[in-house]
């Protein structure tokens, strides 16, 4: 790739535009003018550009596995992401990307794995739930725990709900603040580590969400005993160009968009409790 | 519940990891079996502490009333714990417990438990050692709880 090239957008197209929560949207992209969309690896991101508004780094939340179209679930919290938002079917948007690392799922191979997502942050992680159920033989239990700040913020419901009926699989989702018709479980996301059977030697774990929420499972799950090198991060940073030219989003020796955003967290541990970093 | 079948069940109950089996036996005779309906409350804030908990089965939302108002700020389930408070001396409920399903649990009396704490204090010492430990587990969330985590970025602290 030239530096013009990974410069440049590529049209696309909104194909559909799905209302997750209160605040959040999945927008589907498909080729804008005949060129494909390029296939991208689970944990990737795209930039994406809005005329006339600005560029944003979003994680791809789609099927890996289906090529032609590119998965975006978009949080509304500023002026981009509610232009983005507000798109409807057949508005352009420019894309750039895939960039960055992936979740190490080969490496995963054999292994139980456990996911621990918050808010918004479950979206880069469900290409990896589809990639993990289409490959399920490949790997052993799949749990994933699941925090958000109410119900009314909740992720891809129907979906979590199909997967907790699934065999092998367990899905325990949790929120912070809980109205009285909510008869789930209320918690941080890490009370919800004793409900479940954690083989540390044997799991290897995906985490995405708020860096604190990160910061305080990774002990729950280094008290638990689960070595260091098994524990992969999705760290988020103020990314501009998205290949590592202008460092806007340098943490330490690392670029987030061009080294990650999936960091082994031995990579990770000395700066994230690194103060104004 | 037999007293031998009482002491399998508290024997593996996670708030008893690390008690003695002499201890277990102490608590055992000391427990008995209640159940509970869903939507049933075990206490209402203000009330007095009467019973600790151990629940079996089943999942309690603990809850504070507010004007026109219910804010539920945890639900704990199977293999944990319900009033500790009960544990100190006289304290009344800070918060109403519901039951969102059918609960099973182990309860022991708060007065006689207090009792025996003080006339054993090696088991005093070893009950009080795993409800701090429940105690801080809860202040560690609570406090992480309060950071709001997920709340958007750039949206002003309160």
């Amino acid at each position: 790739m030239t530096a013009a090239s990974v410069m440049t957008p590529l049209a696309a197209r909104v194909a559909r535009v799905d209302k997750e929560t209160h605040d959040t949207f999945t927008l589907a992209m498909e080729s804008g003018n005949g060129v494909d969309l390029p296939r991208f690896r689970p944990g990737q991101f795209s930039m994406l550009y809005l005329f006339g508004a600005g560029e944003l780094p979003i994680s791809i939340s789609g099927d890996p596995e289906k090529p032609g179209e590119l998965v975006y679930t978009v949080r509304s919290v500023g002026q981009v992401t509610y232009a983005l938002v507000t798109r409807k079917p057949g508005d352009s948007v420019g894309v750039r990307g895939p960039f960055g690392t992936q979740w190490p799922l080969a490496s995963a191979r054999g292994r139980d794995i456990l996911i621990v997502a918050g808010g918004i942050g479950l979206a880069p992680l469900r290409p990896a739930i589809y990639h993990i159920l289409r490959q399920r033989g490949d790997y052993g239990r799949l749990v994933l725990l699941y925090g958000a700040r109410g119900p009314r913020d909740l992720l891809y419901k129907k979906e979590l709900s199909a997967w907790s009926y699934l065999p092998d699989t367990q899905v325990l989702t949790t929120v912070d603040y809980g109205g009285v018709n909510w008869r789930g479980h209320v918690g941080v996301v890490t009370t919800l580590f004793r409900f479940i059977r954690l083989q540390p030697g044997q799991t290897t774990a995906f985490i995405c969400g708020p860096e604190l929420m990160m910061r305080y499972v990774v002990r729950e799950l280094e008290t638990r005993g689960m070595p260091a090198g098994h524990i992969h991060l999705s760290m988020e940073r103020n990314m501009k160009c998205a290949v590592g030219f202008c460092g806007h989003c340098q943490m330490g020796p690392h670029f987030i968009c061009k080294d990650g955003p999936i960091f082994p967290y031995p990579e990770m541990r000395p700066w994230l409790d690194r103060y104004e970093l | 519940m037999e007293t031998q079948t009482l002491v399998g069940t508290l024997a593996k109950h996670p708030f008893l990891v690390g008690m003695l089996p002499h201890h277990v036996d102490r608590l055992a005779s000391m427990a008995f079996e209640v159940k509970f309906k869903q939507d049933e409350f075990i206490f209402r804030e203000g009330d007095e502490s009467g019973f600790f908990y151990l629940l079996l089965s089943g999942k309690v939302a603990l809850e504070v009333q507010a004007p026109a108002r219910t804010f539920r700020i945890q639900v704990v389930g199977e293999g944990e714990e319900l009033g500790w408070s009960s544990l100190l001396s006289p304290a009344r409920k800070c918060f109403q417990a519901r039951c969102l399903e059918p609960v099973i649990a182990l309860a022991f009396d708060g007065v006689r438990l207090r009792g025996a704490c003080d006339a054993d204090s090696e088991f005093g010492y070893c009950l009080m050692k795993n409800v701090l430990g429940v105690v801080a587990e809860r202040l560690q969330a609570t406090r992480l709880q309060l950071l709001d985590v997920f709340k958007p970025v750039g949206s002003k602290m309160i």
